[in-house]
């Protein structure tokens, strides 16, 4: 890749006012395809999730999944849109070989939400208001892997193989009218409206939205002007970026080389680009000009979706609690403060503090947990919280322990450490491992007798009124006892022996 | 002639000589197998015959009575499926050289529905490539022969299907019919014909034309026939999402009714003038005249905008057909051609094309390629449309005052193979008549008039309102005896014999 000027960022946004648009396609979690009834699944063989229909052959008609469209619809609601009474499928025509009858069943200037906008909130605890112009159902194409090249593309393949298990899984294409005045934070501000669409689509419970998988995908518009009164810049959008980092990175990328090309009196070159983790960069793909056409036209294989005001109405009624406000329940409901719940939210643990909390555990101790010891963990390990293989039920039967005044703070570090390594859970752990505090008196009256018997000088200063020298006395027991021994009761034990008062 | 040859029966005196014990269904399969194997050398009706699986259906329906089961009552009667027609494991061209050799997969509904009655398939019928065509010369495996004179086009797309019935290779066949290609084939063949409402039948496993126009139904030689097979293979299908919930009379009593006293029957008069030949009219006046005999009411009406939907199909229809047909691109099945030089995936998807597809195909990729494109699409595509909702008020409007509607189903009777394969317009205009009823979605069907210019068939056309398939046999049945008493007896029995016809 030749070398690109590029403007330091921050610079770049002295000069230039950035205008961010993204569309956002969120794969379905419906048990069949959009138009289909293959199966909508993930990862199976290549080409065994298909049908006649998936595969368009000759002859075969789609129908609409209904479940789909009310998934739809319901994400058209959580992001305050109208809901078309009536609205049709249209075809997008093109030719390539993951597309089975080489046009796209999408929805063209039909579609079943529009008119929305949805609040996104940023790190710093900011909301920005995004507008919504349209969400539109449409199929996923099928997947070519390019074989014989050295890098995957499709630059130097001997042949090429296509998965068409993908081909027909419902998609919904949420697009968002342009994004003025986000200037500094307009990396930060795509990634939140990203990270809120991909809590609300888990709410809702339409998509596993993981982004790791492609279930979320992203397509980044940036463009640039000299001032938020001067029209709109030229616009790039680049492809398929999936990940809240790599959206950051996009953002900040494109900015930079748009506002070098600027300063040199050039111009941008409208064009879809692509994203490349390894470098943080963007590559031109190809040109969007308006010579691209669709051919689109109304699908005469389908009748128009005509949803009746009572569904809409059901379904808005039974939409769950959206994210925000849970957030913003939650905090009054757990009494952490504003940094707290911050910290919260970017460690991505508040799903696992609800679920703990709901399994037994105080809200302050879940927080501890999910965001000191276990963040560490998933820091080190280089993973989400949620793949730790640790679950919430473990993490409240470990405070448990705690405050049953089974084991200590310092015991239950070590029993998540053998929950991490897949020892089974805390009690059983405990138990297996013979790691409950020792609260027996007659085991610790023979250890706090040797211990006695073996340091005469500092029972000497404890009856001498230095209560504090006892430390030394307990220090031996503990360490006898492996650091099972209940440090409360021993200094009991030591002072009623020696008929000292605390 | 003999009275008593089982293959000149109706299917429905088919069906009844096999409940009756009088022959069974492997005789009555292996008489048309023999009657194919006689005369489709000449006529190349059939594109495939499936001997085998129609005798093993045949057998199954024989064991099957014999046992006392209780059977469809067209079951063990053949039928010829056209070849637009999905067949799980029996070869699907449409005619075409793009799909040779390909074995489907999976069956069409209606194919279903054959087979669950238990109606021996015999084979696939000839037809224009795509449907495309009203002669059936744009087969890719050769044209169809018209069984009066074999010199002469036997109509299309559906040529096959109507000469197999026509020629008694097959006592029932199934056709589409998307700007006429079940009615015409009819008329110039001398059998019958229809196209039933859109979504009366489903589409699915129909090889996509025109999605918006395409419909299957029946081809028979008598109108009672028609109307059974109708019943047969009609019916909502969740599998095609433009399929009509029931809400249709029953066709088989209309068929039989054979009355029409107080019926009124609209001549549509955009459809009678010049362009029609003089013995068509003449025969389509005499039909009326027999109608206005029994009793019904003959009234002029007129439909202005049907001038219009010619031009209007031959935009919506190609521009239906570019998007449906551009699946077949070698990538999935059917032909590949995988040029020498750079042999990427596009440049396969264009050889294939290039090679896979005959000219008039091309050229109706190409027209609505064009019309859907950007800056034309309003002009073209979006003009057409509303031309077809004008056609549909003039039928709305027309049938507030009559039941049906009638005009000859197509202007001449059959034309020389080869007269106008070099002008296409010429070839479009066969459809004139048909067509309205394709951009409404209303039914029709074709039944001969009687024979006219060179002593060759004509035929009436009669159309209803949408889910109104019922007064289109019962209209058809009442002509279809009162013109067989003028003629005594049907209008086939007047074609002449086929050479290296089976003993009789």
């Amino acid at each position: 890749m030749s070398a690109v000027d590029l403007v330091d960022f921050d610079t770049a946004l002295e000069r230039y006012d950035p205008v961010l648009g993204i569309e956002v396609h969120v794969e379905l979690g419906t048990a069949t395809k959009m138009f289909d009834g293959a199966p909508n699944i993930f990862a199976a063989e290549p080409n065994t999730a298909i049908t006649p229909v998936s595969l368009g052959l000759p002859g075969t008609l789609p129908v609409v999944n209904r479940k789909a469209v009310e998934y739809a619809i319901k994400i058209g609601l959580a992001l305050n849109c109208e809901i078309a009474e009536s609205c049709r499928f249209a075809r997008k025509q093109y030719f390539y070989p993951d597309l089975t009858k080489n046009f796209q069943t999408s929805q063209y200037d039909e579609p079943i939400a529009h008119d929305g906008w949805v609040d996104v909130e940023l790190e710093d605890g900011e909301i920005v208001r995004v507008e919504i112009e349209r969400a539109h159902m449409e199929e996923d194409a099928g997947k070519n892997t390019h074989v014989g090249g050295s890098t995957g593309r499709i630059h130097g393949a001997t042949h090429s193989l296509v998965d068409y298990n993908r081909a027909g899984v419902p998609l919904v294409e949420i697009v968002t009218r342009p994004i003025p005045g986000t200037g500094k934070r307009a990396a930060g501000v795509a990634a939140a409206y990203v990270r809120t669409l991909r809590d609300i689509f888990r709410a809702l419970d339409v998509s596993e939205a993981r982004m790791e998988r492609g279930n979320v995908r992203a397509d980044i518009n940036v463009s640039l002007r000299t001032s938020p009164d001067a029209p709109l810049g030229t616009r790039t959008e680049t492809k398929n970026v999936n990940s809240f980092r790599s959206i950051e990175r996009t953002v900040r990328f494109e900015i930079s080389r748009q506002a070098a090309i600027l300063d040199q009196g050039g111009t941008v070159i409208q064009e879809t680009r692509h994203f490349h983790e390894d470098t943080g960069s963007t590559s031109s793909g190809r040109v969007k000009s308006d010579a691209e056409d669709y051919r689109y036209f109304p699908e005469p294989d389908l009748v128009p979706v005509a949803p009746s005001r009572e569904w809409v109405e059901e379904l808005r009624a039974t939409l769950p609690e959206l994210p925000a406000a849970r957030r913003r329940r939650l905090l009054g409901e757990w009494g952490f403060s504003d940094l707290e719940m911050r910290d919260v939210l970017n460690a991505g643990a508040l799903d696992l503090i609800e679920q703990t909390v709901a399994a037994g555990a105080p809200a302050q101790a879940a927080r501890k947990w999910w965001t000191g010891e276990l963040a560490r963990v998933a820091n080190e390990r280089e993973v989400e919280l949620d793949g730790l293989g640790v679950t919430p039920a473990q993490v409240a039967e470990l405070q448990g322990l705690v405050d049953g005044k089974k084991i200590n703070d310092k015991i239950a570090k070590q029993v998540l450490g053998k929950v991490l390594e897949g020892a089974g859970d805390p009690a059983a752990i405990v138990e297996k491992e013979g790691l409950a505090v020792v609260s027996d008196d007659s085991v610790l009256s023979a250890a706090v007798d040797q211990s006695i018997a073996d340091n005469p000088g500092v029972v000497e200063k404890i009856r001498g009124g230095k209560v504090q020298a006892i430390g030394a006395l307990i220090g031996p027991i503990m360490k006898a006892t492996r650091g099972q021994a209940d440090a409360g009761r021993v200094r009991e034990i030591i002072l009623e022996k020696l008929g000292v008062d605390g | 002639m003999s009275t008593t040859d089982p293959i000149r029966l109706s299917a429905i005196d088919q069906a009844r000589a096999l409940r009756e014990g009088e022959l069974c269904s492997e005789e009555l399969t292996r008489a048309h197998l023999d009657r194919i194997a006689a005369v489709d050398g000449d006529l190349n009706a059939f594109l495939h015959v499936s001997e085998a699986e129609a005798l093993a259906t045949a057998r199954e329906v024989d064991t099957a009575r014999a046992a006392g089961e209780e059977l469809h009552e067209l079951a063990g009667v053949p039928v010829a499926v056209k070849d637009v027609v999905v067949t799980q494991g029996m070869p699907t061209t449409a005619a075409s050289k793009i799909l040779e050799g390909w074995i489907p997969p999976y069956d069409a509904t209606l194919v279903q529905s054959l087979r669950a009655a238990r109606l021996p398939i015999l084979g696939k019928t000839n037809m224009d490539e795509f449907a495309m065509g009203s002669s059936t010369e744009n087969s890719a495996f050769g044209p169809t022969r018209n069984q009066w004179d074999r010199e002469r086009i036997p109509g299309g797309s559906g040529g096959g299907s109507a000469v197999a019935v026509g020629a008694y290779e097959a006592p029932l066949a199934i056709g589409t019919d998307t700007g006429g290609s079940i009615r015409q084939p009819a008329s110039v063949t001398g059998t019958v014909g229809v196209k039933p409402t859109y979504g009366s039948v489903s589409r699915y496993g129909l090889i996509a034309m025109a999605s918006s126009l395409d419909q299957a139904g029946p081809v028979t030689r008598t109108v009672q026939d028609a109307a059974a097979l109708h019943e047969l293979i009609g019916g909502h299908d969740p599998r095609d999402s433009t399929s009509l919930e029931g809400g249709f009379g029953s066709f088989t009593e209309a068929a039989r009714a054979q009355d029409v006293k107080g019926m009124r029957i609209g001549v549509i008069e955009e459809l009678e003038g010049e362009g029609f030949d003089p013995l068509v009219r003449a025969r389509f006046e005499e039909s009326l005249a027999a109608l206005e005999g029994a009793g019904a009411e003959i009234v002029r009406v007129s439909c202005p905008n049907f001038q219009y939907a010619l031009g209007a199909y031959y935009l919506i229809m190609p521009s239906e057909a570019s998007s449906n047909l551009a699946k077949f691109d070698g990538m999935r099945f059917g032909l590949r051609v995988v040029p020498e030089e750079s042999p990427t995936a596009e440049a396969v998807m264009k050889a294939t094309r290039g090679a896979g597809f005959g000219d008039e195909v091309k050229r109706r990729i190409l027209l609505g390629t064009y019309a859907l494109s950007a800056g034309y699409y309003d002009a073209y595509y979006g003009s057409a449309q509303k031309v077809r909702t004008l056609v549909q008020s003039d039928f709305a409007a027309a049938f507030e005052s009559v039941d049906v509607l009638a005009s000859p189903t197509a202007p001449t009777v059959a034309f020389r193979l080869g007269e106008k394969t070099s002008d296409p317009l010429a070839m479009y205009l066969n459809d004139v008549a048909t067509i309205p009823a394709n951009l409404a979605g209303t039914p029709g069907i074709s039944l001969p008039s009687g024979l006219a210019e060179d002593g060759l068939p004509a035929g009436i056309q009669f159309l209803a309102p949408v889910r109104a398939d019922d007064r289109l046999y019962r209209v058809g049945g009442a002509l279809e005896a009162l013109l067989e008493d003028s003629w005594g007896g049907p209008l086939l029995a007047q074609a002449p014999e086929l050479s290296g016809g089976i003993a009789r």
